[in-house]
C-alpha cells in the first residue's frame, strides 16, 4: 500500500508538471501581447517594457517556464484585469460557492443514481427499470445550460415557486465566513432559518447540474449490480436465509461497488463542467460565473487561474477515488 | 450478456429452434426501434443541413425592426428574435452550423488521436510510453475547462472553439486505438504480413487500421452529438460562435436576456440541440450493435 501511494503521488506530480506545461502553452499561445494588455490602454512603451520585465516576458522560453512555475508554486496566478486582484484571492471568494454547488450536486448525482441504478436491476424489465433507462438514454443528449433555462422558465417563471437565482435572498443576511459554503456555514453556528433560505437557492442549480448526470451513473451500477446479482455467493447468502436487504447492499452493492467509484471521479469533472455552465444562468457567483465574465472581458490570467484550480481539484478528487478502491476491495493489493 | 427479461425466457425454446442468422435479425430490430428513429434522425437533420438554407422561409440575418420579438405564429413558427430575425430560418441554418463544425472537430480529434494511438500500439516501448502519459495529462484535465482556456486564448469565434473541443478530444482516439491496436498487433495475418515483408506503414494502413475501423465509426457517430454538446456550451458562454451567427448555443444564451417573456427564443435553439444530440448518440449505438457482434446481445 504505502509504495503505491508514493507511486500515485509521484505521477501525481509528474501529470501536475504536465498540466502546468500546457497551460502555459496556452498563455503563451494568445496573439496578443500580455503586456500590453497588463499595461492597459494608452500605456507608453515605457510602461510596457517595464511590465515586460515584471511578468518575465523578456526571458527565453525555458526561463519563462521556470519564472511561472515558482510564482505557481508561491500561489501567484497573476493579476485579474477585470478586478485589478491578485487572481488568486476572487478565485477565494468564488471557490467555496463552486465547492458548495459541485459537492451538493454530487451527492444528489450519486445517492440518486445508485439507488435508481439497484432499483433498475432488482426490478429488470419492469416498469422502473424501463423509465430509469428511457431517462438515462435521453439525458445524455441533454444540453445542461438549456435544462437549466427551462428550470428556471418553469419554477421561476410560471410558477412562481423557487428563487431566480443567487445564493441568498436578499433580505437574508448571509451566516458568519467559516468556510464560505452558506449551507455548511449556518449549519455550524446554528442559523437554521438562514440554512433553509439557502437551501432553496440550492434546489435548481443542483437539479440542473446532477440530474444530466444521474443516468449515467444509475446505468453504470444497474449492469454492475445485474452482474454481481447472478454470482454464487450472491445465491449463498440468500439460501442461507439472509434479509433481502442485507443481500443486496452487505453482498451485492458491496461487490458492485469498483464501477461506481470509478466513475465518482469522471462524475466530478463532468459536474464541474456543468457547474460552470450553471452558474451563470442562476447568477451563482462561483468560479463559473466569475470564469464567464473573465471571459466576456478578456482577462486572461483569471481564464488561466480558473483553469489551475479546477483541474488541480480535478486531479485530487481522482486521487482519492483511486486510493479508494482499497477499502472498497480488500482484495486489491498495491 | 444475454436478455434476461421474461419474455425472452418463454421464447427461448421456439428461438432455439430458429436458424442462427433469423434469431440474430429478430434481436436486432427488437432492440433497435430507438436506433431507426436514430437513424431517420440523422438523414434528415443532414438533408437539412444541405437544404436547410433554401427550405428557411426568411433571411436568417435579415432585420426587421418592425417585427421584434414576436410571438411564434403561422407567419413565424418559431417565433422573432431581438433584430427581428425569424427563429425558424436560424434554427434551420444552425443545423448546417452545428454539422459542421462536429464533423470537423471529430475529424481533427480522430485524425490527430487515431495518428498517434496506432504508432503507439504497434510499436510500443518508449514509444507507447510518452504518446500515452501525454493523452493521460490531457485526459486529467476537466475537458470543458481545459476547453474553455483555449478557446480564451485562440479568441473567442467558431473556429476557436473547434481548435478548443479537438485539442481536449484526440487523447480519447488516442486510448481507444491503442487498445484496439495492441490485440490485433498479435493477429496471425499481421505476423504473416509481416513475414512476407510488408513495411511497418503497409501493416498499419492495410491490415491494422480497416480492422479497427468498425470501432472508430461507432465511436465518432457518437461524437458528432456530443461535440455539438461541447461546442454548443462554448458558444453559451460566449467563447464559441459570435452573433449575428445562428449557432444553437449563442441562440439560447442571447435569448436569455427575454427569458421570462419570450421563453420561446431560447427554447427551440435548445430543443435543436437535443434532437441532433440524441440522434447521433441512438444512431451511434445501432452501428455499434451491427458493426461489432460481441456487442450484438448485449443489449
Amino acid at each position: 500500500m504505502g509504495t503505491y501511494v508514493v507511486r500515485r503521488l509521484a505521477w501525481m506530480i509528474l501529470v501536475v508538471l504536465g498540466m502546468t506545461l500546457i497551460t502555459f502553452a496556452i498563455t503563451h499561445m494568445i496573439p496578443a501581447d500580455p503586456a500590453k494588455i497588463a499595461a492597459g490602454l494608452g500605456a507608453d512603451a515605457s510602461a510596457v517594457e517595464k511590465i515586460r520585465q515584471e511578468l518575465g516576458l523578456d526571458l527565453p522560453l525555458p526561463e519563462q517556464y521556470l519564472f511561472y512555475l515558482k510564482n505557481l508554486l508561491r500561489g501567484d496566478l497573476g493579476r485579474s484585469i477585470l478586478t485589478s486582484r491578485p487572481v488568486l484571492d476572487d478565485i477565494k471568494d468564488y471557490f467555496p460557492a463552486t465547492l458548495e454547488l459541485t459537492v451538493l450536486s454530487m451527492v444528489v448525482t450519486m445517492v440518486l443514481g445508485v439507488f435508481l441504478g439497484i432499483l433498475s436491476a432488482l426490478q429488470q424489465g419492469r416498469l422502473v427499470d424501463n423509465v430509469t433507462r428511457l431517462f438515462a438514454t435521453l439525458w445524455v443528449a441533454m444540453p445542461v445550460f438549456w435544462f437549466a433555462l427551462m428550470l428556471q422558465i418553469l419554477f421561476y417563471g410560471k410558477l412562481e415557486w423557487l428563487p431566480p437565482g443567487g445564493r441568498i435572498g436578499e433580505t437574508v443576511s448571509p451566516p458568519p465566513h467559516v468556510t464560505g459554503m452558506f449551507t455548511l456555514d449556518s449549519l455550524l453556528t446554528l442559523r437554521f432559518g438562514t440554512l433553509g433560505n439557502a437551501l432553496v437557492h440550492l434546489i435548481l442549480p443542483v437539479t440542473a447540474v446532477a440530474l444530466t448526470r444521474v443516468a449515467e451513473v444509475a446505468r453504470i451500477t444497474r449492469s454492475s449490480m445485474l452482474e454481481v446479482l447472478g454470482v454464487d455467493y450472491v445465491r449463498t447468502a440468500r439460501a442461507k436465509g439472509l434479509s433481502e436487504k442485507v443481500v443486496i447492499l452487505r453482498h451485492a452493492l458491496k461487490n458492485a461497488s469498483l464501477p461506481i467509484i470509478t466513475t465518482f471521479g469522471l462524475q466530478f469533472g463532468y459536474l464541474l463542467g456543468g457547474t460552470i455552465l450553471v452558474e451563470s444562468i442562476f447568477q451563482w457567483p462561483g468560479m463559473g460565473r466569475y470564469a464567464v465574465l473573465s471571459i466576456t472581458s478578456v482577462d486572461f490570467p483569471a481564464v488561466i487561474g480558473v483553469t489551475v484550480v479546477a483541474s488541480f481539484s480535478f486531479v485530487l478528487v481522482n486521487l482519492g477515488v483511486d486510493l479508494t478502491y482499497r477499502f472498497a476491495d480488500p482484495r486489491i493489493r498495491y | 450478456m444475454i436478455s434476461q427479461d421474461s419474455s425472452a425466457a418463454d421464447s427461448s425454446e421456439v428461438q432455439s429452434l430458429m436458424p442462427v442468422h433469423r434469431r440474430r435479425a429478430r434481436f436486432r430490430v427488437r432492440g433497435n426501434e430507438l436506433a431507426i428513429l436514430g437513424a431517420v434522425v440523422v438523414v434528415a437533420l443532414v438533408l437539412l443541413a444541405i437544404f436547410g438554407p433554401r427550405l428557411a422561409p426568411y433571411d436568417p440575418y435579415k432585420l426587421s425592426f418592425t417585427e421584434k420579438l414576436k410571438q411564434p405564429s403561422q407567419d413565424h413558427w418559431f417565433g422573432t428574435d431581438e433584430a427581428g430575425r425569424d427563429i425558424f430560418s436560424r434554427v434551420l441554418h444552425g443545423t448546417r452550423i452545428s454539422l459542421r463544425v462536429a464533423a470537423i472537430v471529430v475529424t481533427i480529434a480522430a485524425g490527430i488521436g487515431v495518428t498517434l494511438g496506432t504508432v503507439a500500439g504497434f510499436y510500443g516501448g518508449w514509444v507507447d510510453d510518452i504518446v500515452m502519459r501525454v493523452a493521460d495529462v490531457f485526459m486529467a484535465f476537466p475537458g470543458l475547462v481545459l476547453a474553455m482556456a483555449v478557446s480564451a486564448a485562440v479568441g473567442a469565434s467558431i473556429e476557436a472553439a473547434i481548435v478548443a473541443v479537438s485539442f481536449v478530444w484526440w487523447p480519447v482516439y488516442t486510448r481507444l486505438t491503442r487498445g484496439q491496436v495492441l490485440a490485433i498487433r498479435e493477429e496471425v495475418y499481421v505476423q504473416a504480413a509481416r513475414s512476407i515483408g510488408a513495411s511497418d506503414g503497409r501493416i498499419m494502413m492495410r491490415h491494422v487500421l480497416p480492422n479497427i475501423f468498425s470501432v472508430l465509426l461507432v465511436r465518432m457517430t457518437m461524437d458528432i452529438g456530443y461535440a455539438i454538446l461541447y461546442t454548443s456550451s462554448l458558444g453559451f458562454i460566449g467563447l464559441g460562435a459570435q452573433e449575428p451567427m445562428p449557432e444553437w448555443g449563442r441562440m439560447v444564451a442571447t435569448g436569455r436576456r427575454w427569458i421570462l417573456d419570450h421563453s420561446y427564443y431560447s427554447t427551440f435553439p435548445g430543443v435543436a440541440i437535443f434532437i441532433t444530440v440524441l440522434a447521433f448518440t441512438w444512431l451511434g449505438d445501432a452501428l455499434r450493435d451491427w458493426l461489432d457482434p460481441r456487442m450484438r446481445y448485449g443489449q
